[in-house]
């Protein structure tokens, strides 16, 4: 239908628009389902009725931001956004530099290049709900690494990040890094060797040093690729949910929380949709917020995608 | 630093450098070895877990082999673990799962195969805006979209039931699917789809003959990247499944972090690597194409 509406005023083309390319049409239909009623309907359902008091069941029952306050009171949500903002700070800086470092180390033409690809990325390709039961069982203070530590000698040794609430993120920063250094790794190492040798060349004739040449050359000219990396680690963080029920459950206490459980939990075990809705509302926002910036760098200057 | 002498400048970018070790090379190598071992060290730790009994678990040393191999642990994660009420072990997660995989899987292909094909040679006034729309859904919070989807799924009658999750799986497959097919499809010669419509043949015959058997490597990458993404779910299944549906992830999680019960590691180590076994075979089986499949996922435009 919309395919129909102000297309007579463009070139000439054959008359009869809509029944031009028909079988196209029908066989992209259920991308347009999708992107129509799920996307772009799903999310104006949430968002409008955020606005709403529903609590068992949707209901249209205007309270205004109601609900946004709410939200904002709720030492919960509080919590959850200084932990997804500390593991999220961390895990950013963290997996770049480190993915940018193995990847680097990676290009120095080495031997064994491959096994080393793959021995980082294999957790990629496992389950988060995998990756948080492995590194729950390594990280039990009485069984896991501290016990094998204290058992060697060193009596006072405490790693317990998982039963602190202080450094509980940390526990799952571990983890996190563990499961997505891979995949940044590999998207470095590709916009390393799209690098043009010639470079090298350069710089060794000026004598500037490897590390420099990284930092002052390299990095530099692989922009690109680097946000791309920071909207994938940023896209990833917000949705951080399995691993967090996987590996600490939220605990102890309240202190592992994130915005992802927390709508998950009011939507579907407290029973208060309204809350929820806000709350996954409000996690739109921030992906907003990330990727407005990365599409007018992207596709701001160049028209076509 | 010091490695320059790697790469001294009369050396013509041979296969390899000469001398291998050089300080900085005894670095760089240290330095990737240790970082391997942080890597390995969760599937050696669950391996050997998983084949130690439980007396010699409470012993200690969750890094050392295990002294006495036992498969006790892998059967009863199999088929006798609890969750809940049901006692019959992640052979039904398993089950569950497989019936999952294979419909998502052949339906998201098809369906997002169609789509990239259309959308780079078919293009009509509006599929662009669409497109748009689909892949900046991807990046979507799942959670924005989850209780419509509970509404749909309940209308159609599909909620908690496994056909029900087939269908979320294959729209969430599709951004990226589609995207994947509309850039090979991109970078066919247009002669040779225009030589094909010349003689007289359609859009499904186009597609037929000419497009899929020329696209099949990247049919694979399609099928590795869906079968280890629908694998890994969780939070799907956890929302749309019931018990008796629950795939595979949902019942582990179920199971490990059960409350009730004493705490039996080996087995939960079992039940966990059961549960990685089949993106590791994947993984190692498909080498560079994964890579080239998470490198299409994740290089999006």
């Amino acid at each position: 239908m919309t395919v129909a509406s102000d297309s007579s005023h463009r070139r000439a083309k054959p008359p009869n628009r809509l029944f031009k390319n028909w079988m196209a049409k029908i066989a992209s239909l259920p991308m347009i389902l999708t992107a129509l009623f799920v996307f772009v309907g799903g999310t104006a359902w949430t968002i409008t009725y955020s606005f709403t008091g529903s609590r068992m069941l949707p209901k249209i029952k205007w309270v205004g931001f109601d609900q946004y306050e709410r939200l904002w009171e709720t030492d919960r949500w509080i919590i959850s956004i200084k932990n997804l903002a500390v593991y999220g700070g961390c895990s950013l800086i963290l997996t770049l530099v480190l993915g940018f470092t193995l990847a680097a180390c990676l290009d120095r033409k080495i031997r064994f290049e491959s096994a080393f690809r793959t021995i980082f990325l294999y957790p990629f390709a496992l389950s988060f709900v995998v990756t948080g039961l492995v590194w729950q069982w390594i990280l039990n203070p009485d069984f896991g690494l501290q016990s094998v530590v204290r058992g060697w000698g060193w009596e006072s040794f405490t790693f317990n990040p998982l039963n602190d609430p202080e450094t509980v993120m940390f526990g799952l920063l571990i983890a996190g890094l563990w499961q997505g250094t891979g995949l940044i790794m590999c998207i470095m190492l590709a916009g390393l060797r799209g690098i043009d040798e010639d470079i090298w060349k350069a710089a060794r004739v000026d004598g500037i040093g490897t590390v420099k040449t990284y930092v002052m050359v390299i990095i530099p000219m692989m922009r690109p690729v680097f946000i791309t990396a920071l909207v994938l680690i940023a896209s990833g963080i917000i949705k951080l949910y399995d691993l967090v029920v996987a590996q600490t459950g939220g605990g102890p206490g309240l202190s592992s929380e994130v915005p992802a459980k927390y709508v998950i939990e009011y939507m579907f075990r407290a029973q208060n949709l309204g809350q929820g809705f806000a709350a996954s509302t409000m996690m739109l926002c921030s992906v907003v917020i990330i990727l407005i910036p990365w599409a007018y760098l992207e596709f701001g200057g160049r028209k076509r995608g | 630093m010091a490695d320059t002498t790697t790469n001294t400048a009369q050396e013509p970018r041979g296969p390899k450098p000469k001398k291998t070790f050089s300080r900085a090379n005894i670095f760089l190598y240290g330095m990737l070895i240790m970082v391997s071992v942080y890597y390995l060290l969760p599937l050696y730790v669950m391996i050997v877990t998983s084949l130690k009994g439980m007396p010699e678990i409470r012993m200690g040393n969750v890094f050392g082999p295990p002294m006495e191999i036992t498969f006790e642990p892998w059967v009863k994660a199999w088929s006798e673990a609890c969750t809940g009420i049901n006692c019959d072990g992640l052979s039904r997660g398993f089950g569950n799962s497989v019936r999952i995989l294979v419909p998502s899987v052949l339906m998201s292909i098809v369906i997002a195969s169609v789509n990239g094909y259309a959308l780079s040679n078919w293009k009509f006034k509006g599929s662009e805006t669409f497109f748009t729309i689909l892949i900046i859904g991807a990046f979507i919070p799942y959670q924005t979209m989850l209780y419509p989807i509970v509404i749909m799924l309940r209308e159609i009658g599909l909620m908690g039931s496994i056909g029900g999750l087939v269908l979320v799986h294959t729209v969430f497959g599709m951004p990226i699917l589609t995207l994947l097919f509309r850039n090979y499809f991109a970078s066919v010669p247009e002669e040779l789809f225009k030589a094909a419509r010349v003689d007289g043949a359609g859009f499904w015959q186009i597609y037929f003959q000419i497009m899929i058997p020329m696209a099949l490597p990247i049919f694979v990458v399609a099928i590795i990247l869906q079968v280890t993404g629908i694998w890994n779910d969780f939070l799907f299944g956890v929302i749309y499944t019931k018990p008796a549906t629950y795939p595979m992830t949902v019942q582990l999680n179920n199971i490990v972090n059960s409350v009730q019960g004493v705490k039996e590691y080996n087995v939960n180590m079992a039940a966990t690597l059961l549960t990685g076994l089949v993106p590791l075979v994947i993984y190692f089986a498909s080498g560079k194409l994964f890579v080239r499949g998470i490198a299409a996922g994740a290089v999006k435009g």
